[in-house]
């Protein structure tokens, strides 16, 4: 009983940590959240005309683009935010402090738990300001109350397993550099999904690898939510198996990398 | 050696190797409570190995250790609680202030809140930190940032004080700041763990001393005991003229003379009588002296002697 006090103890403190880090070094939480901004607005400011015609539905054009790629955009937020957290945690092993952590008697994953806790009130911030710049610029969900409250768990779940796997990648890295480079395809993935145009539109092997992906049934799952046309539950199923397996691969590996040395 | 008080580290044959380098190659260590015990040796000698497996940092390859009556390996989260760890490089968190590093500290001690602030205010005030502590470590000097690093070391109160070469980069000044914090601590009944290469470090500091090279532990003892592992000490007297130094040299049974300098080497302790002795025999065939130096054995002769390499033999002259 103790011994779990002393881990969630050990763990908001680390949280607080990186809390203070954050806010020291805001320029880092600035890039998080204006990289999708910048996004949003190229993707339906300059291709939003085009693509909303080639979607084929009944209004076409640069509104009914912002409607599609919005739940697209959000992805790319996450995707991009967890590239900081493996710097982040690369940057944080070559620090005397963590050897200073390791001689120390507390719960010893907490140092990272505390990483990805920090990661998620990036991402959740972050997420917020793109939804709040896609409502400024015409977006208007139709999310009821209990979708709203779906919603925030799906983005969280999906932003914890990629922080996670994150970590591990920040974990495994042999200097930061590569730290900074590894999680890149994180990056690419949304594009060979359906975040920016349909599956359907995509050519045979494309499209196969598309609709097994994680990303769109996240992406899915997202754009059902907020449309308020509700959630099939083959994807839902897909969106929570996908992240807790990513979670759990990602959270196994920076254990044991951590625990290592 | 006493062996009276109980032991706050033991180490029994500890091995360890990185590919083909063997870095330890069977350590054995006592250090009893409340002392002061120093692991001298030169770069790369692996002092910091040795550090590293005794705070629980890195595992051994064989050997076993004990800090405070607990196996390193087997009961590492035990150890972790008695002791505190000063490394090489300032294990300070650069992007919280020097109070904030401390609180961190106290929390994860699990102090609480307001024992976790006082203990922090004591420990500011202690280590002259005082007015730095709401700045960053980056504005610190090199000085500055070892207090805070020891400070930090300290919120759990530890019995067992690893200082990996904690005075290395540090100017005169600063470091003599530094031995008598430790001193105090001591004082305060903790067992300190120090590493260094500074002889005079381990001479001023050390109850004992075990100079460490190529992985083994070469010799142990106190100062005094270690200065007298090595020939004892000699007078050397400069002289006047060239052509009174071999007469002087014959007279004085010289074990050196240095033309160029113009000096003698005489073996001696130094005292006063051997001294007047010296001086009567050279003014009664009127050689006149320049100057004279005595010269004692002190641990960079034992460090020389005991680690003597070439490539040490350069670093650690002074």
């Amino acid at each position: 009983m103790s011994t779990v006090n002393h881990a969630l103890n050990d763990t908001a403190t680390m949280f607080r940590r990186q809390l203070r880090h954050m806010a020291r070094y805001p320029s880092l939480t600035g890039m998080v959240i204006g990289m999708p901004v910048v996004f949003l607005l190229l993707f339906v400011y300059v291709f939003g005309g085009t693509l909303g015609d080639g979607l084929g539905g009944p209004g076409g054009g640069r509104d009914a683009y912002l409607a599609y790629v919005t739940p697209g955009i959000l992805m790319i937020a996450i995707a991009g935010a967890v590239q900081g957290t493996s710097i982040g945690v690369a940057m944080d092993m070559t620090e005397g402090i963590v050897d200073r952590f390791r001689t120390m008697a507390i719960a010893r994953v907490s140092v990272l738990t505390g990483h990805v806790l920090a990661s998620m009130v990036q991402i959740l911030l972050g997420l917020a300001v793109v939804l709040g710049i896609a409502v400024a610029i015409g977006y208007r969900p139709e999310a009821g109350p209990g979708d709203w409250l779906a919603l925030l768990g799906v983005l969280a779940l999906i932003a914890f397993a990629l922080t996670w796997i994150t970590v591990a990648a920040g974990m495994t890295a042999k200097s930061v550099e590569t730290a900074s480079n590894t999680p890149m395809p994180l990056l690419l993935l949304p594009f060979m999904g359906s975040a920016f145009v349909p599956t359907e539109s995509m050519p045979g092997a494309m499209r196969w690898f598309a609709e097994y992906q994680p990303f769109t049934p996240w992406i899915e799952v997202t754009r059902g939510l907020l449309d308020g046309t509700g959630v099939a539950g083959g994807d839902l199923a897909l969106t929570v198996a996908w992240a807790a397996a990513i979670g759990l691969f990602g959270y196994l590996v920076s254990r044991a990398r951590f625990n290592r040395r | 050696m006493s062996t009276a008080k109980p032991l706050a580290i033991e180490a029994r044959g500890l091995r360890k190797s990185y590919g083909d380098s063997t870095v330890l190659d069977g350590v054995d260590l006592a250090v009893p409570e409340g002392t002061i015990f120093s692991l001298l040796g030169p770069n790369g000698a692996g002092k910091t190995t040795t550090v590293n497996i005794l705070s629980t940092l890195i595992g051994a390859d064989g050997g076993e250790a004990f800090v405070g009556g607990r196996d390193v390996a087997r009961d590492a989260d035990r150890v972790r609680e008695a002791i505190g760890v000063t490394g090489q490089f300032a294990a300070v968190d650069k992007l919280l202030t020097g109070a904030e590093n401390l609180h961190l500290m106290g929390r994860l001690h699990h102090l609480g809140r307001r024992e976790t602030r006082r203990r922090a205010a004591e420990l500011l005030e202690q280590f002259d930190l005082v007015g730095a502590a709401g700045r960053l470590p980056s504005t610190y000097s090199g000085g500055m940032k070892r207090r805070l690093d020891l400070a930090m070391s300290l919120m759990g109160e530890p019995r067992v004080i690893f200082l990996d070469e904690p005075t290395t980069g540090l100017d005169p000044r600063t470091r003599r700041t530094m031995w008598t914090i430790i001193r105090e601590l001591v004082a305060g009944g903790v067992t300190i763990f120090l590493t260094t290469q500074y002889l005079e470090e381990a001479d001023q500091l050390a109850d004992r001393i075990a100079v460490l090279d190529g992985g083994r532990i070469v010799a142990e003892g106190s100062a005094e005991e270690l200065k007298r592992l090595v020939p004892g000490g000699h007078v050397s007297l400069r002289l006047h003229r060239l052509d009174q130094l071999e007469k002087a040299a014959n007279l004085l049974g010289a074990t050196a003379s240095d033309p160029e300098q113009l000096t003698v080497q005489v073996p001696g302790d130094g005292s006063v009588a051997s001294l007047r002795s010296l001086i009567e025999a050279l003014d009664g065939e009127s050689i006149e002296v320049e100057d004279l130096t005595i010269r004692t054995p002190d641990l960079d002769d034992v460090f020389l002697a005991l680690t003597g390499r070439p490539e040490h033999r350069k670093e650690s002259t002074r």
